[in-house]
C-alpha cells in the first residue's frame, strides 16, 4: 500500500493560558517576565495546609471559549487532582477536570478543499499550569542542578480537545488557527505559540481508506508554532504510512516533535507511563455556573471571525480572500472598520492595510494595535487621494513618512508642499513645452504608437517634479495631440 | 489555687476581676510543662518566650482598661498540623522535621485574633494518622491517667496537655475520631464540629473531605466559647460554609427539655467493653431525668463505616502527602544523583510506616482498574450512612453512644495490629463519613480508673444542640472533680 491508500485521523489537544489577572487558584499575578518566584505564594508553591479557590474571572473566560465554540456549558463540574511526581508541579498533582468537564459538545467551521466544514470540539475544560524547571548551563542531560521557578505554577488553562475530525496535517494547521483567532477575538488567550500561552498536542493515527474502525494512535507534543504543527504531522503521516506500509504496525506512543532534526521521536516510555489516579478535588465544591450569568456571557460575546469575515464581504464589497485576511485578527479587523468609518472607501482602504500597512508591521496583524500610522491617519490619506489633492504616488511617500514619524497626512503634505498639481493653466504650459520638446514622441503617437502617450505623460510629470495630477495631464495630452 | 486547674471561663472571670494576670497563669502553665513534659510528650515545641511577650501585651490591655476579648490572655496548645506563622510546624512526621511556614491557619489566627497565648504545638501521630499517638515521628504521648497508656489519637497531645493542665484548652483535627477518642480516653471534652463550620486553611491536610478542626476543653462550657472563637465562613477555604455562628455559650445552660435522644442499635454491639457500655447506658438515665426522651434508632450502614473510612482516607492522603518529595522544603533524603532517587529517599526516610501504609492503600484504591471498585464504592456507602443519619434525624435531636469501644489501652498493645488499631474508631468514622458533628464529653470510669465518655452526634450545623445535652449532663454528673495523679510521677 501507498501513502494515498491511507486516511489521515487527527484530532488536537490545544492548551491555552487565559489573560486573568490573577491564577487559577490563588491571588498571584501572572504577567510574563518577573524575576523566578517573585509571583508566587503559599498556594501556587503547594506548602502544606493551604487551599485552592476558584477563579470566577478565569470560569467567565472559560465559558465565553466555551459558548464561541457552540460547546454546552454543564449546570454542574468538578475538579479534579491528576496525579504525577515532577518538580515543577509543588503539590505532585495538577488541579484539572476530568469526569466532569466545564463544557461538552461544541464545533468550529474550518475551511478545506470543499468549503467549510465542521470541527467536532469534544470537551473544554479548566486546569492549572505547571512551574518550570531551569536547568543550570541549559541543557537537562549535562546541567549539575536544575532549579525550580513557580512563577507559571498555577496560571489558569483552558484545554480545548478536539474530535478525531481532521483528515490531514494541512486540515490540522487550519484548525488551530481558526481556534487561535477565536480565542483572541475573545480576548481570553493571547494566542502566542513561541511564548507557550497557546500550546499544541496531537493525537494522529492512519487507516486503510474506507475503514471504520481507528488505527494505532500516537500522540506528538512540542510543536511551538503552526510551522512545526504542520510539519511534524507531515513527518508522522509519513513515517506511519511507511510503518503500515512494511506491515510492522505503529506503536502507540508519545513521540517528541525535534525542530532541529526535522522528526519526531519517542519520549522515553518513563516520562509517559502515568496512572494518573484522578479523583474529584475535595478541596473544591462542585461548580454550578448560574445560567442567567452563563447567558449575560454568551450576549456579551463580540462578533467572531467568520461571521465578521463574511459582514465585510457583503457590507463593503470585498474579496472573500481580503476579508479573510483583514479578520484574521481583531485588532486588524478594528482598525479597518474605524478607518472605513472615517473614509468611506472600504477597497482603497483594505488594500492600504493589506499591502502597505502590513508590510509596515512585518506581517504581524497583531502588531496594527502599536503602529504609529492610526486608522484616521490612513483614512485621511486615502481621502486625499480620493479628492486629488496628491498621488496615489506620493500618498506612498507620505505614507512611509507617518509610519516613521506617526504625523497625520495633513500636516506631512503641507509641510512637504506635496499638493498635487490639477491648475489647468500651470499644467497646459507645462504640456505644451514637452510637446514642443518631443516631436518625435508626437509623430509616433500619430502613427499610432500607443506607449508615446505614457511616455509623454511621464515627461510632463517629470517636468512637474511629480506634482502633475497624471489623470489631468492625460487628458490635457489626449486633447491638445488632437485626433490621431 | 493552681491557676493551670482553672477552666477558661474561670480564668477569664480572674483575669477580669484582677486577681490573675496574664503573665501569672502563662507561668504557671510554662512551669508546669517543663515539669511533666518530658514524662507525657504532649508537646513537640514549646514557645516560652513567645507566649511570655503575648501575656504581657494581654496585661497591658487589659492594665489600660480595654474590654477583654474572647479568650483573652488564655494559654493553649495547637494540635502540630495546623500551621502558626514563624513556629515549627511538623505534623508529628520526620519529613516536615525544619518546616516552618510563614502563615497562620485561619483557626489559629482567630485564637491569637481574640486574645488567646499560643504556648506551643502538640504531639500526634504522624499527619494525623492513628489512634494512640504511637505513631508519631518523634515520640509517643502518654495517658497521664496511667502513663502506661495510649492517650488515644491523633490528637493525643492535645488531649493529654488538656486532661494534665498543661494548657486551659487546645486544637486538635478530627479525620475519623482524632478529636473525640482521645478526648474520650483523656477525659476532657473534645467536639468534631460539621464539615465546613471551622475552616481547614493551614491545616496540614491528611484527608480533605473529612479534616475538621475542633476544640479539646477542660468543660463543655470552654469548648463552646473555643468554637465560637474559631468558626464561621473563611474566604480561603472554599469548603467552609457560610452559615452564622450562634451563641454556643448560651446554648449550655439552655437544658435538655424538650429534646429527643437516638440511642442507635448498631453502636451497642459485642466488643464494647461492658464498664463503657454501662457507664453510657447511666448518662442515658440521667439525661432522661433531666427531661429528655429517649428512644431507640437505627442507623444500618454503621457496619461499612470503617471499611470505606479506610478506602477513602488514605485515597485522598495518598494525593495530599505526594507535595512531600524533598523538593521544596522538609527532608531531603541525601546523596541522590538524579530526581527519582532524591524522591524516593526523601519519602523512605521521612514517612513512618503506617503513615505508608495508608498511602499504598490509598494509591492502589485509586489506581486504574481498581478506582470503581474501591473509591467509588466507598463513595457510595458514604452516602448511604448520610442518608442513616438524615433518617435518624427525622425523629431525634440528637444521637448518643459511647465514644470508644474501650478505655485508654496499653502503649505498643496494638501497634502490631493495624485492624485492631482501626476498629477502635468504629464509633467515631460514622460522623465524619456523614458531615454532622459530634462531641464526646467525660460520663466516667473504669474500675482500673481510665476515663469513659460519651458520644452526642447532632444535626449539620447544630452543634448547639450538642452543646445544650452535654452541658446538662456535666452540670448533673460533674466528673471533673477527679484529677489525673501526676504530681505523685517522679
Amino acid at each position: 500500500m501507498s501513502g494515498a491508500d491511507f486516511e489521515v485521523v487527527i484530532g488536537l489537544e490545544v492548551h491555552a493560558q487565559l489573560l486573568t489577572r490573577s491564577k487559577m487558584f490563588c491571588g498571584c499575578s501572572t504577567t510574563f517576565g518577573a524575576a523566578p518566584n517573585a509571583q508566587t505564594c503559599p498556594v501556587c508553591q503547594g506548602m502544606p495546609g493551604v487551599l485552592p479557590v476558584i477563579n470566577r474571572r478565569a470560569v467567565e473566560f472559560a465559558i465565553r471559549a466555551a459558548r464561541a465554540l457552540h460547546c454546552r456549558v454543564n449546570s454542574q463540574c468538578r475538579f479534579a487532582r491528576k496525579h504525577y511526581f515532577y518538580p515543577d508541579m509543588p503539590k505532585n498533582y495538577q488541579i484539572s477536570q476530568y469526569e466532569e468537564p466545564l463544557a461538552e459538545d461544541g464545533w468550529l467551521e474550518v475551511a478545506g478543499d470543499e468549503g467549510l466544514r465542521r470541527v467536532g470540539i469534544q470537551r473544554l475544560h479548566l486546569e492549572e499550569d505547571v512551574g518550570k524547571l531551569v536547568h543550570q548551563g541549559g541543557v537537562f542531560e549535562t546541567a549539575p542542578a536544575s532549579l525550580v521557578d513557580f512563577n507559571r505554577s498555577g496560571i489558569p488553562l483552558m484545554e480545548i480537545v478536539s474530535r478525531p475530525d481532521l483528515r490531514s496535517p494541512v486540515d490540522a494547521a487550519e484548525y488551530l488557527r481558526v481556534l487561535r483567532a477565536i480565542l483572541r477575538y475573545l480576548g481570553v488567550c493571547d494566542g502566542n505559540m513561541e511564548e507557550g500561552s497557546l500550546r499544541c498536542d496531537a493525537n494522529i493515527s492512519l487507516r486503510p481508506r474506507g475503514a471504520s474502525q481507528l488505527g494505532t494512535k500516537v500522540e506528538i507534543k512540542n510543536m511551538n508554532s503552526f510551522r512545526h504543527v504542520r510539519a511534524a504531522l507531515e513527518h508522522e503521516v509519513a513515517r506511519q504510512a511507511r510503518a503500515l506500509a512494511r506491515g510492522v504496525g505503529v506503536v502507540q506512543e508519545t513521540r517528541l516533535w525535534n525542530p532541529d532534526r526535522g522528526e519526531t521521536l519517542p519520549m522515553r516510555s518513563k516520562e509517559f507511563a502515568h496512572d494518573y489516579r484522578y479523583f474529584p478535588e475535595p478541596d473544591l465544591p462542585s461548580l454550578r455556573p448560574d445560567p442567567a450569568w452563563v447567558g449575560e456571557i454568551e450576549r456579551s460575546l463580540p462578533e467572531l471571525p467568520q461571521a465578521r469575515r463574511d459582514r465585510f464581504v457583503e457590507q463593503y464589497a470585498l474579496s472573500s480572500y481580503d476579508a479573510d485576511l483583514l479578520t484574521a485578527d481583531r485588532a486588524l479587523a478594528d482598525y479597518y472598520e474605524d478607518a472605513v468609518r472615517l473614509h468611506s472607501n472600504p477597497k482603497a482602504l483594505a488594500n492600504w492595510i493589506l499591502s502597505e500597512l502590513l508590510r509596515e508591521l512585518r506581517g504581524d496583524p497583531a502588531a496594527v494595535s502599536a503602529s504609529p500610522v492610526r486608522p484616521a491617519h490612513l483614512a485621511r490619506l486615502v481621502a486625499l487621494v480620493d479628492d486629488g489633492t496628491i498621488s496615489g504616488k506620493m500618498a506612498k511617500d507620505v505614507f512611509e513618512r507617518m509610519a516613521r514619524t506617526g504625523e497625520d497626512p495633513d500636516a506631512l503634505v503641507r509641510r512637504e508642499g506635496l499638493r498635487q498639481v490639477a491648475d489647468e493653466a500651470v499644467l497646459v504650459r507645462l504640456v505644451d513645452e514637452v510637446l514642443a520638446a518631443n516631436a518625435v514622441a508626437v509623430a509616433d503617437y500619430h502613427k499610432g504608437k500607443k506607449q508615446s502617450l505614457a511616455y509623454l505623460v511621464g515627461q510632463v510629470m517629470k517636468a512637474s517634479q511629480g506634482k502633475a495630477s497624471p489623470q489631468v495631464v492625460n487628458r490635457l495630452l489626449v486633447e491638445r495631440l488632437g485626433p490621431r | 489555687m493552681d491557676p493551670t486547674r482553672l477552666t477558661i471561663h474561670e480564668a477569664l472571670a480572674a483575669l477580669r476581676g484582677g486577681t490573675l494576670t496574664a503573665s501569672a497563669l502563662v507561668e504557671a502553665y510554662l512551669a508546669r510543662v517543663a515539669a511533666l513534659n518530658d514524662s507525657l510528650g504532649a508537646y513537640l515545641t514549646v514557645v516560652g518566650d513567645a507566649a511570655r511577650a503575648q501575656a504581657g501585651l494581654v496585661d497591658e490591655r487589659l492594665r489600660r482598661g480595654e474590654p477583654p476579648r474572647l479568650l483573652e490572655g488564655i494559654p493553649l496548645a495547637i494540635k502540630d498540623v495546623l500551621c502558626a506563622r514563624g513556629i515549627r510546624t511538623t505534623c508529628g512526621s520526620r519529613i516536615l522535621e525544619p518546616f516552618v511556614p510563614p502563615y497562620d491557619a485561619t483557626a489559629v489566627a482567630r485564637l491569637v485574633g481574640v486574645g488567646a497565648v499560643l504556648l506551643g504545638k502538640t504531639n500526634l501521630d504522624e499527619f494525623a494518622m492513628g489512634s494512640s499517638t504511637e505513631n508519631s515521628g518523634f515520640r509517643p504521648t502518654r495517658n497521664p491517667w496511667h502513663l502506661g497508656r495510649v492517650p488515644g489519637g491523633s490528637s493525643g497531645g492535645s488531649a493529654a496537655a488538656v486532661a494534665a493542665d498543661l494548657a486551659a484548652g487546645a486544637l486538635g483535627t478530627d479525620t475519623g475520631g482524632s478529636v473525640r477518642q482521645p478526648a474520650a480516653l483523656c477525659g476532657v471534652v473534645g467536639l468534631r464540629p460539621t464539615y465546613g463550620r471551622v475552616s481547614r486553611y493551614g491545616l496540614v491536610a491528611f484527608a480533605s473531605s473529612l479534616d475538621q478542626i475542633g476544640p479539646l476543653a477542660k468543660d463543655v462550657r470552654d469548648a463552646a466559647r473555643l468554637l465560637e472563637a474559631i468558626a464561621g465562613h473563611d474566604p480561603m477555604d472554599a469548603t467552609s460554609a457560610d452559615v452564622p455562628v450562634p451563641d454556643y455559650q448560651g446554648a449550655v445552660d439552655a437544658g435538655v427539655g424538650g429534646l429527643t435522644l437516638g440511642i442507635p442499635d448498631e453502636y451497642f454491639i459485642p466488643g464494647l467493653d461492658r464498664e463503657v457500655e454501662a457507664a453510657v447506658r447511666t448518662a442515658i438515665g440521667v439525661l432522661e431525668r433531666l427531661g429528655a426522651r429517649v428512644r431507640r434508632v437505627s442507623l444500618p450502614h454503621t457496619d461499612y463505616g470503617v471499611a470505606a473510612y479506610y478506602i477513602l482516607a488514605p485515597a485522598e492522603a495518598s494525593s495530599n502527602l505526594a507535595r512531600y518529595d524533598g523538593v521544596k522544603y522538609g527532608l531531603r533524603g541525601a546523596g541522590a544523583k538524579d530526581l527519582v532517587t532524591m524522591t524516593g529517599r526523601s519519602r523512605a526516610e521521612g514517612f513512618g510506616p503506617e503513615v505508608k501504609r495508608r498511602i499504598m492503600l490509598g494509591t492502589y484504591a485509586l489506581s486504574a482498574g481498581y478506582y470503581e471498585a474501591y473509591y467509588g464504592r466507598a463513595q457510595r456507602v458514604r452516602t448511604l450512612i448520610r442518608r442513616d443519619f438524615d433518617r435518624a434525624f427525622g425523629e431525634v435531636d440528637v444521637i448518643v453512644s459511647p465514644t470508644a469501644p474501650t478505655p485508654a489501652f496499653r502503649l505498643g498493645e496494638k501497634t502490631g495490629e493495624p485492624l485492631a488499631m482501626y476498629l477502635n474508631d468504629i464509633f467515631t468514622i460514622p460522623a465524619p463519613l456523614a458531615g454532622v458533628p459530634a462531641l464526646s464529653v467525660p460520663c466516667g470510669f473504669s474500675t482500673s480508673g481510665l476515663p469513659i465518655a460519651l458520644q452526642l452526634t447532632g444535626r449539620p450545623f447544630d452543634e448547639a444542640t450538642l452543646f445544650r445535652v452535654a452541658g446538662a449532663y456535666e452540670a448533673e454528673a460533674d466528673w471533673r472533680a477527679r484529677r489525673p495523679m501526676l504530681e505523685a510521677v517522679p
